[in-house]
């Protein structure tokens, strides 16, 4: 080619490298989904098609209450966490250059560099102890703690959305006689909807899907779908995990696609 | 000149970026006094202050020091939705989110008047602007000549005291740019409202303003109408950036000046100090002559309308003489011919520096 710029795709072993990346990141999903629907009892060995796994997976009243766990955590986690990291956002990016503003935006960062294992750790430790003050049990701990490790990840697309809108859209709705409020009322808000948006689905699915912290945290009979699909695993496994992880991955699919489709409209 | 006749003034402004002996002076104590309903531009090239001093007037900055008056009160503290006063930004600025018609009716909206009043005043200033039929498009989908109209109408509607146009055209086609110009004087006649426009384009500031405020270096270095400007600029700044223009070292001698080469120019309006001087006049009232300055040819170039005739002086000062161009076009120039100038009567002026 004529074209002398490097191009990867033509080092020698580049595609038999790609293949095999993708098989080790779909195979496993389409096998998983795929033994969901077995009619047998075991995860390895098929023996037809059936949907038994799912109104298994439906009528076991453990899975039942462990996903409505799951739900009111995600929910509340992702809204107060959004909720927060819009203010965060607004406070790192509406205003000049301040001194220590890298230091803050570390701050905010930190569940995304701190390994999760310390985290959780760290929060089990503490909320122990908190525990035995208050004698307080129940989902809140959980609620706090996905809150806090939520936050970064609603913080960066709303970030990213503020730091794309003009500032002087704000400048010319001061001029035009509107109070603080009201600019953001009318003119920020609106615009910075998408972001908003975007930053409370990723913060859901984020906490919909967290193991680690969860199982360090939560207090006996609290279990969420990812911390009983484990504790199953301690057991004989069968297509019935399968079934409930399929059921996830599709919520997690619906979302995750909204959210590709809500930050790529903005133009 | 009554203090009811001014619109707004500025008082010592000052307005200092950065901190101690880094500090930038964008504008330093600058002064100035416009009318009501009048047409004022601010001329400067970029980084003279002019939009700083735009900003102090809207309430997006605030002076390090001096005071902003409006009507004789002073707002100088005053936040900018609390004044009277609106912008039309460089960028429009429109809200993306918003129709045009919303648009327009966002600061009528904002000081709470009634919807009916809202929409109708929406319709009236689109009316005016001529862009009734895009009421309902978002502003993404019109042009950016349509774009300005709106950002005019959205900022004429909550009828201001003063608006404020910083440099409202420069983003415009030079086409489109004309009729703009056009354009905005009308509505500034129609409404009567007071316009502070601020421009580095000499040419749109001499043909739109009423009076104008040339600014250099945080200063405003001379006000008066586009003809005083032109024909007694104040000084080298303000001669050399409206229009084109030809200096000349002198002495004062009395009522004239005596060139590098000897020859005497009268002056009609001599200043009482004297000294070394440099005089300047336009290369339109240069002409050529039987007798007077001795001058040799050095190269013209052909315009169409005019000829510009570059001529060496005998102490080697350049002079450029634009000459109207006959019907035929031929100049009857000959290159290193000798030849005599003299200046129109009235047409030199004594420079303050």
């Amino acid at each position: 080619m004529a074209d002398a710029s490097f191009q990867p795709s033509r080092i020698p072993g580049f595609a038999t490298v790609a293949v095999l990346a993708f098989v080790c990141l779909y195979l496993p999903i389409f096998t998983l989904v795929a033994y969901a629907f077995n009619a047998g009892t075991s995860i390895a060995v098929w023996e037809g098609v059936s949907l038994h796994w799912f109104a298994r997976a439906w009528e076991n009243e453990a899975v039942k209450s462990a996903t409505l766990r799951s739900l009111l955590i995600a929910t509340t986690a992702s809204a107060v966490s959004t909720a927060v990291a819009t203010l965060a956002a607004l406070g790192t990016t509406r205003r000049a250059a301040y001194h220590g503003q890298t230091f803050i935006y570390v701050l905010i960062n930190q569940p995304l560099m701190v390994p999760e294992i310390v985290t959780a750790v760290a929060l089990m430790i503490f909320f122990g102890v908190i525990k035995q003050w208050t004698g307080y049990q129940g989902l809140g701990y959980l609620i706090l703690a996905h809150t806090a490790f939520c936050i970064p990840f609603a913080y960066l697309p709303i970030r990213a959305r503020l730091e794309g809108m003009d500032l002087s859209l704000e400048t010319a709705a001061s001029d035009l006689y509107a109070s603080n409020w009201q600019t953001f009322r009318h003119v920020t808000l609106p615009l910075l909807a998408p972001g908003i948006l975007a930053g409370a689905m990723l913060a859901f699915v984020i906490s919909l899907d967290d193991v680690v912290i969860t199982e360090f945290v939560k207090s006996g009979g609290q279990d969420t779908l990812p911390t009983y699909m484990l504790g199953q695993m301690r057991r004989a496994i069968t297509p019935e995990v399968n079934a409930i992880s399929t059921g996830l991955l599709g919520l997690t699919v619906i979302l995750l696609t909204a959210f590709f489709l809500l930050t790529r409209k903005k133009g | 000149m009554g203090v009811s006749e001014i619109a707004i003034e500025a008082r010592n402004a000052v307005k200092a970026f950065g901190q101690g002996a880094a500090a930038v002076r964008a504008l330093d104590d600058v002064s100035v006094q416009i009318r009501k309903g009048e047409f004022f531009t601010l001329l400067g090239p970029s980084g003279c202050g002019k939009t700083t001093l735009l900003r102090l007037i809207a309430g997006f900055e605030s002076p390090t020091s001096g005071q902003i008056l409006l009507d004789g009160q002073d707002i100088t503290n005053l936040p900018p939705n609390r004044r009277p006063v609106n912008t039309v930004f460089q960028s429009y600025a429109l809200f993306p989110h918003l129709t045009v018609a919303q648009n327009v009716g966002f600061g009528l909206q904002m000081q709470g008047k009634p919807k009916a009043e809202v929409e109708e005043t929406a319709r009236r200033m689109l009316a005016l602007v001529r862009l009734e039929a895009m009421a309902d498009r978002k502003t993404s989908q019109l042009s950016g000549g349509q774009q300005q109209r709106v950002a005019l109408a959205r900022a004429l509607a909550p009828k201001p005291k003063v608006l404020l146009l910083d440099e409202p055209l420069s983003a415009l086609d030079l086409k489109l740019r004309k009729e703009m110009q056009v354009e905005l004087k009308r509505l500034q006649t129609e409404t009567g409202i007071t316009f502070v426009f601020v421009t580095h384009d000499q040419e749109e500031a001499l043909t739109m303003s009423d009076r104008i405020g040339v600014m250099s270096a945080g200063k405003i270095q001379q006000i008066g109408a586009p003809r005083d400007i032109y024909t007694r600029p104040v000084n080298r700044f303000v001669a050399s950036f409206i229009g084109e223009t030809n200096f000349l070292p002198a002495t004062l001698q009395g009522a004239a000046a005596r060139l590098g080469t000897g020859d005497l120019v009268e002056l009609t309006d001599p200043p009482t100090r004297s000294g070394t001087v440099t005089l300047t006049v336009r290369p339109e009232q240069v002409r050529l002559a039987e007798s007077g300055i001795a001058a040799t040819i050095a190269s013209w170039v052909y315009f169409g309308t005019d000829t510009h005739v570059h001529l060496a002086l005998r102490d080697g000062t350049e002079v450029v003489a634009r000459l109207q161009s006959n019907p035929s076009g031929e100049t009857g120039l000959t290159q290193g011919a000798e030849v005599h100038l003299r200046f129109a009567p009235g047409a030199v002026q004594v420079l303050g520096d």
